[in-house]
């Protein structure tokens, strides 16, 4: 698959629905998830390397730009997925079914490590971990990279969802204690577009 | 060659107003820079200027960053790891946390030294 379409479709996507996430960001955090990620994502589109470069390239760059120039949690946390999705991929010129999922365990595996949550705290991980594992289960039941990607999505969407009743444990949501439950998290609806994104591009 | 401090908020003029705080400390021995703001007049964080903070105090001794909350504390984490063991993060209350830092620095205390000070301040008590 090509990374850099799904980096653009990303970009599309995000500043489209980037009223959207900062109003849930507003709900129990500060208010400005969804304008960071359009100014990281569009500094994403406008790094990519010109030509064929390989998917783990393109990954780099995007990453790299979005930790310049996001501004928030997110930046730091997906620009360190794309950045680990990237180096998972080194200069492998084709993406496949396993390397897919080989990219997604990275990111996660990167977001896990800098922001030190766990499921149930109410955050990105919420989306991306049952993901990881739907992606996973799909490739193990022979799944091309399409479909493996489209269940990926799915469970994103509903790890997104399950966060609304969750009290936060996790970034500037959890001072809030259980005030924060009833909500939405913005990170997980990101991460739920981003692998939607991926999926429709896959 | 003292160890650098760098202090890393979401606002700028806390971040310089907590510097400005942490560098009298030791008869303005302690070499302190601020790290605020997402770089463009707003709130938020920037791994960029806290990149250029690190190089302005970095003097061979490492440098120690404090952070405030939510993405200034996972910015500097990154920062941290791009930088492979010459800047670590400090787990400390910002101001408190840079007063003793810089006492500690501007002391001639190593980095490890520094960090302990600056975690120290968890324990000040105020009644």
């Amino acid at each position: 698959m090509n990374t850099a379409e799904w980096i653009r479709l990303a970009a599309e996507r995000i500043a489209a629905d980037a009223a959207h996430l900062s109003r849930l960001d507003a709900a129990i955090g500060d208010g400005d998830h969804g304008h960071n990620l359009e100014r990281g994502f569009a500094a994403a589109v406008a790094a990519l390397p010109e030509g064929d470069a390989p998917p783990g390239k393109v990954l780099l760059a995007a990453g790299r730009a979005i930790v310049a120039k996001t501004g928030g949690a997110s930046g730091p946390l997906y620009g360190t997925a794309l950045r680990r999705a990237g180096k998972a991929l080194g200069d492998t010129p084709d993406l496949d079914a396993a390397g897919l999922g080989a990219v997604l365990q990275a990111a996660l595996e990167g977001v896990r490590e800098l922001g030190q949550a766990g499921e149930g705290d109410k955050t990105m991980v919420d989306a991306l971990a049952p993901a990881v594992a739907a992606y996973e289960e799909a490739l193990a039941a022979g799944g091309d990279l399409a479909a493996c990607a489209a269940a990926a999505a799915e469970a994103a969407d509903q790890g997104a969802q399950a966060t609304v009743p969750m009290q936060a444990r996790k970034g500037r949501a959890s001072y809030l204690g259980p005030r924060s439950t009833g909500h939405l998290d913005p990170g997980a609806a990101s991460t739920a577009l981003l692998l939607r994104a991926l999926a429709d591009v896959a | 060659m003292s160890v650098g401090i760098v202090i890393v908020s979401h606002s700028r003029a806390l971040a310089e107003g907590v510097a400005e705080l942490a560098a009298t400390m030791g008869a303005g021995e302690a070499a302190v820079a601020a790290a605020g703001g997402d770089g463009r007049g707003g709130l938020g964080t920037s791994a960029e200027l806290i990149e250029e903070a690190v190089a302005t105090v970095s003097a061979g001794a490492g440098v120690v960053l404090l952070a405030d909350v939510g993405s200034s504390v996972l910015t500097a984490k990154l920062v941290v790891q791009d930088a492979g063991g010459e800047v670590v993060l400090a787990d400390a209350p910002l101001v408190e946390g840079a007063i003793a830092a810089a006492s500690a620095a501007a002391a001639g205390a190593d980095m490890a030294a520094v960090v302990a000070a600056a975690e120290s301040a968890h324990g000040f008590r105020k009644t």
